[in-house]
């Protein structure tokens, strides 16, 4: 939303001259919706609305984060899901309705930024405002009646205010002074902080760009569009030109919790990649590590280590004694234990296609009831159980599909002896394929590791406005501001026969108002009149401390 | 690089806890006798007006004698002296104290058992203690301790040690009886620098909105008896709460605390979006701790721009500092264990 001045000045309280606009047009509804909406009540609400309406994101699985999970969870909830769908319950933070609020909240708040940091403004040079005629009706106030001159207890006072910091203007028979600007100063770094966060994460997602890559151990990959699994470009990226480089996976070296038993056995402790990475075209590769919070920076795009996994190396050759498959298949770690779970599709086996579903267990267990299963993440006994099956893998439609599943809607599964066809195998080991259709060997096993890539221009900007924003915050909450009055009246006493032959006294008044939370403003200002009154009557000697109560003056 | 985990050390942590859960109830106990001790005086001497102690009075103590002959009163702001202010009586006035004594002197003992209990946790794995939810739980109540005993030094809230040290035991029993995880090392995603800092920040902010919370509260069920007695319909029970600060008083305490607080989360926040860039390449990715971290810092600010909202001060405001603190508890309790995301690192189950 564009500001135009006209607004910022109707949104500042003062603008009571718009009462008499004839009727009230679209400008005066414009003007009405406009001050409404940068009210603190509505920023209020606003608020409170941005924070109810975050919680569904963390209830219902997201596209962003969990593809997967929302699938299954589709899959789940079939009347509802849809609905939850449509009102966008699985992509809460890209949703209309949750924009909406936010975007609502930033106008709202650019809409009070801008006139109080005119006020401010003006506010910081200014000078304090005159003491008020009765002091006694501020909410901090101290009195007493001394000997001395009141110019001396001013000039008393205007010291220890000027010792504390104070901005001071002198009046008549009395000092006005004002401290803690930097109070609001704060407070508006701290909301202009946050406008420029949002504008950096916006433009981050609009420069940068993010992708997926599975590398399995002794593969390279080479930094370019087709090699990502997946690639999120902001809109400003030109994915043709990425810079290039290439990674080579030489080792992942993976640990687990071995040493102590309960819930904690099996816990990953370590990951580390060793890689080969080649900066430019036809550089000489350099060697680096790759750890989780370690991550790998080539030349401005970070590389990050945020999984793993096992890839089977299989060699497959089909009925007509062709070898079809020969190499590295990744599996999706599906437990702790990482029972993972792969599917081989061979499209070239002849005379019918061919698909295997496995199961790798990496520790191979086989429980009383026949199951296997694995009991520890390390492959300390690696082992396949696979079915087969043969027919249509549905690859030449033109469809995308999913590596990891298997479309078995036009394929039949591989039987033998009257029972689905399985085989386990531990690494070197073969197995036949019924019916002739074809062997398949588990030659062994290698690790991959699943890296995030990433390119963020902004993040530091982001960085550096969410800094400002804390400094400014904690000034704003804890600079105290403000406003002190000392007034210094020479009173007639005697009328009540005490101090017969003395004609007057000085009625010292201090008084104190704070514009924030402020426990210690008493203190203050009874601080600043002892201070007054023991500096304005070091020569003197202060007299009794009753005031008169008809020494207030009016 | 394969440490042992050293099991001595670990039991020797646990035997410090239990240590610590005996020590903290004599100090409930103890807090709970300064109340219900000073409940009864308060009743007896509050007939002749007492509540209101007169401004000049007041005042005639603290500020009077350094100018000899001055005379100040705080318009608007006059409330009964604290517990600390009020030596002047004889008799009971003693015993009450010593209630209140013994009870800080017991939560200091069972502050440093606990300290020591979550240090060898720590020793016992050659790592910072905040490992799972059991370590979170035993080292987030001590720094709700320690914040309590290092805010005692400075200001008098020792009517608040019950209802601060009392959910301090209680998080002691729910740890070691349901979220007891054995003493390990860390998972690859916890080994880092911002580890300490992050964790210790949050600690701490949790800490100040768990005695805000504890201060909001009573602040409610004062200013509720407050309209009752306002009505002409003096509230029968929960005499000990005469003995408390008026409601106003409770707020700003509650107020100062979170003011404290919110910030430090803010800087939580901050460190945990620094850290998730390092370790997952996303400074913010809406992980469910993430939104939660997110909800409490909005619910959070939106307690504080509402105390400077009229129409939305006083208890409006109480009920939106309640709102913050449920979420911190949800986003510890609940989040940790039953959402699965990025920071599931609770090692219950």
């Amino acid at each position: 939303m564009v500001t135009t001045p006209e607004d910022l000045r109707n949104a500042t309280p003062d603008a009571a001259d718009d009462v008499r606009l004839p009727g009230l047009g679209p400008v005066g509804w414009a003007r009405w919706a406009w001050r409404r909406l940068t009210s603190m009540r509505t920023a209020l609400l606003l608020l409170l609305l941005l924070a109810v309406a975050a919680v569904p994101g963390s209830v219902f699985p997201q596209r962003r984060i969990d593809p997967a999970r929302v699938d299954t969870y589709l899959a789940d909830h079939r009347s509802t899901g849809p609905w939850l769908d449509r009102l966008g319950a699985f992509d809460v933070y890209a949703s209309p309705w949750f924009s909406a609020v936010y975007l609502l909240l930033f106008v709202s708040l650019v809409g009070c930024i801008v006139p109080r940091s005119r006020l401010h403004w003006r506010a910081l040079r200014a000078r304090p405002p005159a003491a008020p005629r009765r002091l006694e009706r501020m909410p901090a106030y101290a009195s007493a009646t001394v000997d001395a001159e009141p110019e001396a207890v001013l000039a008393a006072a205007r010291t220890a205010l000027g010792r504390r910091r104070y901005r001071r203007a002198d009046g008549e028979g009395s000092v006005a002074a004002e401290r803690g600007h930097l109070a609001e100063t704060g407070n508006l770094v701290f909301h202009v902080s946050l406008v420029a966060l949002l504008t950096g994460i916006a433009a981050g997602s609009f420069f940068g760009y993010s992708g997926q890559v599975l590398l399995v151990e002794g593969e390279t990959w080479a930094n370019s569009l087709p090699r990502y699994d997946s690639f999120t470009p902001g809109r400003a990226v030109d994915a043709d030109d990425l810079p290039p480089f290439t990674l080579t996976l030489n080792s992942l070296r993976v640990r687990f919790e071995d040493q102590v038993g309960g819930n904690q056995f099996g816990a990953p402790r370590e990951f580390d990649a060793d890689l080969a990475v080649t900066q430019g075209v036809g550089g000489t590769p350099r060697h680096r590590t790759m750890k989780v919070n370690r991550p790998l920076d080539v030349g401005g795009t970070r590389m990050f280590l945020v999984g793993n996994g096992y890839a089977p190396v299989f060699t497959v050759t089909d009925g007509q004694g062709n070898e079809v498959k020969s190499g590295p298949v990744p599996f999706l770690p599906q437990d702790q234990n990482y029972t993972s779970n792969g599917v081989l599709k061979l499209p070239d086996a002849r005379p019918r296609q061919l698909g295997i579903q496995a199961f790798l267990l990496p520790t191979w267990v086989q429980t009383p009831d026949g199951r296997p299963r694995s009991i520890f993440p390390d492959a300390t006994n690696p082992r396949v159980v696979l079915t087969a099956w043969t027919g249509d893998l549905g690859m030449d439609d033109g469809a995308a599909q999913s590596v990891y599943v298997l479309d078995t809607s036009r394929m039949t599964q591989l039987r033998q002896d009257g029972r689905p066809f399985t085989a386990s195998l531990a690494p070197g080991e073969s197995a036949t394929l019924p019916d002739g259709t074809g062997t398949i060997r588990f030659d062994g096993l290698r690790r991959y590791a699943a890296l995030d890539i990433r390119y963020d221009p902004t993040k530091f900007w982001v960085l550096a406005a969410a800094v400002l924003a804390l400094a400014g915050l904690t000034t704003s909450l804890f600079v105290r501001r403000r406003r002190v009055w000392v007034r210094a009246t020479l009173v007639a006493v005697g009328e009540a026969g005490t101090d017969v032959g003395e004609g007057t006294r000085t009625l010292v008044e201090v008084a104190g108002l704070s514009r924030t939370e402020d426990s210690r403003l008493g203190d203050e200002v009874r601080a600043l009149l002892a201070a007054a009154v023991s500096g304005g009557s070091s020569g003197g000697g202060a007299g009794p401390a009753d005031p008169p109560p008809g020494a207030r003056k009016g | 690089m394969t440490v042992v985990v050293d099991e001595q050390m670990a039991q020797a942590s646990n035997v410090l806890i239990y240590s610590a859960m005996l020590v903290y109830t004599g100090a409930v106990l103890a807090f709970a006798t300064d109340l219900s001790g000073r409940g009864r005086l308060v009743a007896a001497a509050s007939e002749p007006g007492r509540e209101e102690v007169p401004a000049r009075e007041l005042v005639a103590a603290g500020g009077a004698a350094s100018a000899g002959g001055v005379d100040a009163a705080e318009s608007g702001r006059v409330q009964p002296a604290g517990p600390a202010g009020d030596a002047g009586d004889a008799g009971e006035p003693v015993a009450r104290r010593q209630a209140a004594g013994i009870a800080v002197s017991l939560t200091w003992l069972a502050f440093a058992l606990h300290l020591g209990g979550v240090v060898a946790r720590g020793l016992s794995a050659h790592r910072p203690p905040w490992g799972n939810m059991y370590e979170f739980t035993i080292s987030g109540a001590v720094v709700v301790t320690g914040v309590f005993l290092l805010v005692l030094l400075r200001n008098d809230l020792r009517y608040l040690g019950t209802f601060v040290v009392g959910p301090v035991l209680l998080s002691l029993g729910l740890a070691i009886s349901v979220l007891y995880t054995q003493s390990a090392q860390l998972l690859p995603a916890l080994q880092s620098v911002w580890l300490v800092i992050h964790v210790t920040v949050a600690f701490t902010a949790s800490a100040l909105f768990t005695i805000a919370f504890s201060a909001t509260v009573l602040q409610l069920v004062q200013d509720r008896r407050e309209r009752l007695r306002a009505a002409d319909r003096p509230p029968r029970r929960g005499r000990f709460m005469d003995a408390l600060p008026v409601a106003a008083e409770l707020e700003r305490t509650a107020y100062r605390l979170t003011a404290v607080a919110f910030p430090l989360w803010t800087f939580t926040v901050m460190a945990g979006a620094i850290w998730a860039e390092r370790s997952w390449g996303r400074y913010w990715n809406w992980d469910p701790k993430e939104v939660w971290s997110f909800v409490i810092w909005v619910v959070y600010a939106g307690y504080l721009h509402a105390r400077a909202t009229r129409g939305w001060d006083g208890r409006r405001a109480a009920y939106l500092g309640l709102a913050g603190f449920a979420c911190v508890i949800f986003n510890f309790g609940v989040v940790n264990i039953f959402f699965p995301g990025l920071h599931a690192y609770s090692g219950v189950g």
